[in-house]
């Protein structure tokens, strides 16, 4: 692709520190907005650029910005979802590490956009080590006027907070997050009412992706028609994809929106093909809640159309045909992978993070992940396949969150595209036995170094 | 006011009201089944899923269909509405789904359940549960906990409504009672195994739809369809003292609230009336209490049930067939 946008200056030695940052143009969006825009323009170029939500469900940015109720008398809040938990994305994590003023200065002006003073980086748990660095960089953008009281003068004031989770995948579903936020057990509320109108503490509340806020300061210095001029259609601008799996090298990609999917698996500026000359199997192109699609439809749609790293492409099919694009996770298996295996790994996943609130998904996760296990492990029965799709659909739409839906779609589409390989479970059990069991010969370790930051593994 | 269409019926109610409270207000087979919902505690329902309903129109301005099916306890109603209950396959499917779901962890002991005979989930399996089950794994347990003197805890049988937990929340001074864990190893709880020894706290029985909270001084006594209930009072200093005696002869073997047709309670009493005045002198005697649900308690026997008439899922409309009784 052309220029980077957001992982433009990534490569430059400690980049990481507000000097350095500073001197290649950092916080220059900060300026631009605050002495040089109204709040309300700083929205309306965020709606121009088109961009939409980089949290899995694409929602035009711009439009949730204005659905905040600003009418009422109650401070309002912005909260960054960092709670990046999703398998196979890892895109969030990336940038913080090693952009970290990327997100505050995108912090700053979408807070002013949406005449908001106190604001919220809500991060995963897991990511100790992350945390240190942002503190690290609110600190040193507060030191250096760009928070606290009266920003560069102006009467626009911030201040930023970090609040680490304990480590729960449902605490990045925005109202669950609110709820852990403000301290209590992490169950996804009942919408409506929207954060919009009733979010943290009751206050009129936005929630975005660290990925959609880091966007915005480069959307202000390139102003919002050049960055809907990047892209195709109605996917505007550029995209992080965390490429992991089967592939030559993995690691965060960003690209423009509309690169054929193909280029970007067998480009050698990107994945560099199949690990060991072998054939590509299946991809989950945006995290492990999205359909799993086979080689020949994720590389073009069933009207033998290019398939394109778009949320409208991915989409094309719809259930029968089609994926989506939801948080960029592009999972990829050559044909050593099992599928019976790879959607037991995934529901087990959803087992283990479901809240527990709906019954359909409380009790369906569980019930999945035990027949499942059952055909892993060549205890499988004919009727077992149609058991699970049909649990699958009993969850599917029923549930308070879309975690249900999440949970139900791996295996509603492994089984609808790869079914004969369940089937090849049952009949075969012995030999299945002995295959899960052990010789299955993993290279998944690459040589060289991490694709990106160069960072080396032993 | 606005108007609503359910199940072919309209009625007129209170912006505001939710499609349950509007079903209520008409009655009869229309009304869903609520689980988890409870009128009088703030926050709950939502959660079991049982009282979905197709809203045909959304409203007269938007006559769309809404994508899902929607709880039809937290969803309020729109002027000019239509909204499918039985007369929809969608939400028969659907509920016959989440019985199911709500059965494969559950122990099914109604033999030795002290709530049998007024168990909102053997309603419910009754009128949509599958003759036989599909689910041959390992089911859930726990060991069973003493709340307290007086308050049995079975996990098992618990369906995770979080209605004792909104009492407790509510109801009672100190947070005491939560869950804990997630998921499918989720646990009701009071905190650190601390006993809920508040005044109040023996309402969690009677809002819990199941066998999951039972009386302690009631155990094993004897089977509710075996009891006649009265309605009774006294005076108390901390509740309004109406409850509902429930008499094995001359004995009073335990003390309820009064429990309206949606098995909610009207008056929530305390734990001295309920656990602690058992005998003939604490109360005064108003009449027999006629009990008005399904529930085999009703007369030894599960009360005529109207069948579900034929259904056209397009027009959402009912061809009244011939509404015998079974
Ligand atoms: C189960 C579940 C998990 C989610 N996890 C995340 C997450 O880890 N990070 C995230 O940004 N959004 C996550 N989301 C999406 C958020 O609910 C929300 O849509 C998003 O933060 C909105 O930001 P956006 O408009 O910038 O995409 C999750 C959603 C669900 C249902
Ligand atoms: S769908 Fe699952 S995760 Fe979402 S509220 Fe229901 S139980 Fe919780
Ligand atoms: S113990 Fe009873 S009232 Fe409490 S959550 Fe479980 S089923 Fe509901
Ligand atoms: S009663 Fe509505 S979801 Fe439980």
């Amino acid at each position: 692709m052309g220029k980077p946008v957001l992982l433009e200056h990534i490569r430059i030695p400690g980049i990481r520190q507000f000097g350095v940052y500073r001197s290649h143009g950092g916080y220059r969006p900060v300026e631009k907005a605050l002495l040089e825009m109204s709040p309300t323009e700083v929205g309306q170029e965020v709606t121009r650029s088109g961009l939409r939500g980089r949290g899995g469900a694409g929602f035009p940015t711009g439009l949730k910005w204005s659905f905040l109720n600003r009418k009422s008398d109650k401070p309002r809040y912005l909260v960054c979802n960092a709670d990046e938990s999703e398998p196979g994305t890892f895109k969030d994590r990336y940038l913080m590490e090693h952009l970290p003023h990327r997100l505050v200065e995108g912090l700053i002006v979408s807070s002013y956009a949406l005449g908001v003073n106190t604001c919220y980086i809500y991060i995963r748990g897991e990511f100790k080590y992350l945390v240190r660095i942002l503190e690290h960089a609110i600190r040193e953008a507060k030191e250096n006027g760009f928070l606290g009281e009266r920003i560069l003068g102006t009467d626009f004031s911030l201040e930023i907070h970090l609040h680490p989770g304990a480590g729960a995948y449902i605490c990045g579903e925005e109202t669950a997050l609110l709820e852990s936020l403000e301290g209590k057990r992490g169950n996804p509320r009942i919408k409506p009412p929207y954060p919009a109108y009733k979010g943290l503490y009751d206050c009129p509340t936005v929630v975005n992706n660290v990925e959609t806020l880091a966007a915005v300061g480069p959307i202000i210095n390139m102003g919002g028609e050049a960055y809907a001029g990047l892209g195709k259609g109605k996917s505007t601008g550029t995209k992080l994809i965390s490429a992991c799996g089967h592939i030559n090298r993995p690691g965060v990609y960003e690209i423009e929106m509309g690169l054929p999917v193909e280029e970007f698996i067998f480009s050698d500026e990107y994945c560099n093909g199949i690990r060991s000359g072998r054939h590509l199997k299946a991809v989950i192109p945006g995290g492990s809640s999205v359909p799993v699609l086979p080689a020949d439809l994720i590389l073009r749609t069933a009207k033998n159309e290019k398939r394109l790293l778009t949320y409208e492409s991915l989409e094309e099919g719809g259930f029968d045909s089609g994926s989506m694009l939801g948080s960029g996770g592009f999972i990829v298996y050559d044909e050593t992978a099992c599928m019976v295996r790879n959607t037991l790994n995934l529901t087990r996943f959803y087992r283990h993070e479901s809240c527990g609130q709906c019954s359909p998904c409380r009790e369906g996760t569980g019930w999945m992940e035990k027949v499942l296990w059952r055909i892993e492990h060549g205890e499988g029965r004919w009727k077992d396949i149609d058991l699970l799709v049909n649990i699958a659909r009993h969850i599917e739409g029923n549930t308070i969150c879309p975690f249900g839906d999440a949970a139900a779609w791996p295996v509603a589409s492994a089984i609808r595209h790869f079914r004969e390989e369940f089937e090849y479970h049952v009949e075969y059990p012995d030999e299945v036995r002995v295959i899960t069991h052990g010789n299955l010969v993993r290279e998944t370790r690459f040589t060289g170094g991490h694709p990106v930051s160069g960072i080396r593994f032993r | 006011m606005v108007k609503v269409t359910i199940d072919n019926i309209q009625v007129e109610v209170e912006e505001g009201t939710t499609i349950l409270q509007a079903a209520r207000k008409i009655g009869g087979s229309v009304v869903p089944p609520a689980m988890c919902y409870y009128s009088s505690l703030a926050g709950s329902g939502g959660k079991c899923r049982t009282c979905l309903v197709k809203v045909a129109h959304s409203s007269a301005r938007d006559p769309r269909p809404m994508p899902k099916l929607v709880a039809s306890c937290c969803t309020p109603v729109q002027e000019g509405m239509v909204v499918l209950n039985q007369t929809s396959h969608e939400v028969v499917e659907a509920r016959k789904a989440i019985v199911e779901f709500l059965l494969i962890n559950h122990p099914l002991d109604c033999p030795v359940c002290d709530q049998a005979g007024e168990c909102d989930l053997q309603d419910l399996s009754f009128g949509y549960g599958l003759e036989e089950t599909r689910y041959e794994e390992d089911r859930r347990e726990f060991p069973e906990i003493d709340i307290g003197p007086f308050i049995k805890l079975h996990m098992n049988r618990c369906i995770l409504c979080y209605r004792c937990v909104y009492l407790c929340e509510q109801l009672t001074e100190k947070r005491e009672h939560g869950v804990l864990y997630r998921g499918d190893t989720s646990e009701i709880s009071t905190f650190i195994r601390q006993s809920i020894d508040n005044e109040f706290s023996g309402n969690v029985i009677d809002v819990c739809p199941v066998g999951a909270l039972t009386d302690r001084t009631f155990r094993f006594k004897s089977r509710v369809w075996f009891l006649k209930p009265m309605d009774v009072h006294r005076e108390c200093p901390a509740c309004s003292g109406k409850a509902v005696a429930w008499m094995f002869g001359e004995e009073i073997q335990r003390i309820t609230g009064r429990k309206d047709r949606y098995g909610e309670v009207e008056e929530f009493i305390c734990n001295e009336c309920r656990f602690e005045k058992k005998s003939r002198a604490d109360w005064v005697f108003e009449g027999p209490r006629k009990i008005k649900r399904q529930s085999v308690i009703s007369a030894n026997h599960y009360e005529k049930m109207k069948k579900p008439s034929i259904i056209n899922p397009i027009e959402g409309t009912i061809e009244q067939s011939d509404n015998s009784e079974t």
